[in-house]
């Protein structure tokens, strides 16, 4: 409704008002005439009304050019038109939410105000921010996309690929953010989690031929189909070996399954396609050792050559350690280490101490799990962190 | 159509230009107008040490904020959004360093009287 209502406006504040006095007047109109049978199209009808109403009285004091105007709407929405207008609209709105020229902060934030609709309070809460910064986070984004006229359209054919990429990684922030809570006593927080697993499906539906696109919803799925396991009754954090398999949601990593195996026959796979074919392999596996540890480190090692992120680096170590041992794995991550762009990224450290654990060094792997521990902010994970050092201390 | 402003950043000095690149930007206009795009203005600047800034009255010899890469040219182009504004800039050639590319409130010659 919002993004139908962006096209008349091209301001996201008037829209924003626009939707909000839709609602208004119906709860006016429907107390007295009962909800219509298509209540989504009959709002989007009145705030795009609304829209073009403001439009017009702002036109009439300007000396400009009139604006390309929108056909005047009647009474009965034509609901062929309006389901098709409607997905491009969705989409034009996901792509100018998550334009480049914002700061990826302000992508996140612009995408779960005006595509979710979550209240700035909420936002602020998720990324642990006072409302008040959130909000004026927003604002400034929209005055960005006022004045440096980030244009509301569907990128050309030559930039989708760049941009859906933004897009995806976007939405698998959220989720990321949503799984692993940085800050916080949850391990996970399912707001955040279910919100971005409904734009992935969403994307799905509105860019169906796109691999990366598929790639993403099948990541999102397995992840989302393993997060019973993840914690024990007391919330405790379950390392993989740990958790209790039979709890996975089959059904989710049978239909991400599927979408794996479409985007690997479709094509070159890209890094989301990648990560979901890693997942997916570990989710098809009976246990923690029968998993096909040498398919995923190969795909690692493509992985990592489209992505040169250390991150993907220290994941691959992982896998190389259960391939190759943990010495040549070791070796990898100290590499790591002073490479230096890894600084303050827990993992790393949490990493180290497990190999070294595995290598019979256990004083070192508790020095390591301290300075693990000092770079954590989440309750779930510093006593995960904790145990592992009272374990291993001689 | 929108205007923007695109400063041109290079960390090497416009004597040091190769002839290549200085020929690039005398192209420039052209390639952008093929594109849809017009540039208005252009300003070629002296090498930054030859920059003097004041600062509350106070005179230093530079430039206003020391970057590696100085700003080595400004030009004014018009666009249909920031996209094409991107696109049109990305044309811009730089040995080692890149463009900023600022929406403008307006831009204007002043007439002479």
């Amino acid at each position: 409704m919002l993004a139908a209502t962006v096209r008349v406006t091209r301001d996201l504040d008037t829209a924003e008002e626009a939707v909000q006095d839709a609602y208004v007047q119906a709860l006016r109109t429907w107390a007295c005439d009962g909800v219509p049978e298509r209540p989504g199209a009959w709002l989007t009808t009145v705030a795009r009304r609304n829209a073009l109403n403001v439009m017009r009285r702002r036109r009439t004091l300007e000396t400009k050019l009139p604006l390309l105007l929108e056909p005047e709407d009647t009474e009965m929405p034509d609901p062929d038109t309006d389901t098709d207008t409607i997905p491009d609209d969705r989409l034009r709105l996901i792509f100018t939410c998550c334009h480049p020229a914002l700061a990826q902060e302000a992508q996140v934030a612009l995408t779960l105000r005006l595509v979710c609709g979550v209240a700035t309070p909420d936002i602020g809460q998720a990324f642990l921010v006072a409302e008040a910064t959130m909000a004026a986070r927003l604002t400034r984004a929209k005055k960005k996309i006022a004045a440096a006229r980030i244009p509301y359209a569907v990128p050309s054919a030559g930039d989708l690929p760049e941009r859906v990429d933004a897009v995806l990684t976007v939405i698998h922030l959220l989720y990321a953010t949503g799984h692993a809570a940085h800050s916080g006593d949850d391990l996970v927080r399912d707001d955040l989690t279910g919100r971005a697993l409904d734009l992935a499906r969403m994307l799905a539906l509105l860019l169906p031929a796109d691999r990366e696109v598929a790639g993403l919803l099948a990541l999102l799925l397995v992840h989302h189909a393993r997060r019973a396991a993840r914690t024990d009754a007391q919330g405790r954090l379950l390392r993989l070996e740990e958790q209790d398999r039979s709890t996975w949601d089959r059904v989710l990593i049978a239909e991400a399954d599927g979408l794996v195996l479409a985007a690997l026959r479709a094509g070159a796979p890209g890094r989301f396609t990648l990560q979901a074919a890693i997942a997916g392999l570990h989710a098809q596996a009976p246990s923690y050792a029968e998993t096909d540890w040498p398919q995923i480190l190969t795909l690692y090692g493509e992985l990592l050559r489209i992505w040169p992120s250390p991150v993907v680096a220290l994941n691959r170590a992982v896998a190389m350690a259960m391939v190759d041992g943990p010495q040549d794995a070791l070796d990898e991550v100290e590499a790591l280490e002073r490479d230096g762009r890894l600084a303050g990224y827990r993992y790393l450290p949490a990493t180290k101490a497990d190999l070294l654990h595995r290598l019979g060094r256990d004083a070192e792997a508790v020095d390591a799990y301290r300075a693990a521990l000092a770079l954590s902010d989440n309750a779930a994970e510093q006593e995960f962190l904790a145990g592992r050092m009272r374990a291993f201390e001689p | 159509m929108a205007q923007y402003a695109v400063f041109i950043f290079e960390h090497v000095a416009p004597e040091d230009l190769p002839q290549e690149v200085m020929d690039g930007h005398g192209q420039l206009p052209e390639r952008i107008a093929e594109q849809g795009g017009r540039i208005v203005a252009g300003l070629a600047l002296e090498p930054a040490e030859t920059a003097t800034s004041i600062r509350g009255g106070l005179l230093t010899d530079g430039p206003f904020i020391e970057t590696k890469e100085v700003m080595a040219g400004v030009y004014v182009l018009e666009a249909r959004d920031l996209d094409h504004a991107l696109a049109l800039a990305k044309l811009t050639p730089i040995v080692d360093g890149g463009v900023e590319v600022r929406p403008l409130v307006g831009f204007a010659i002043v007439e002479e009287r």
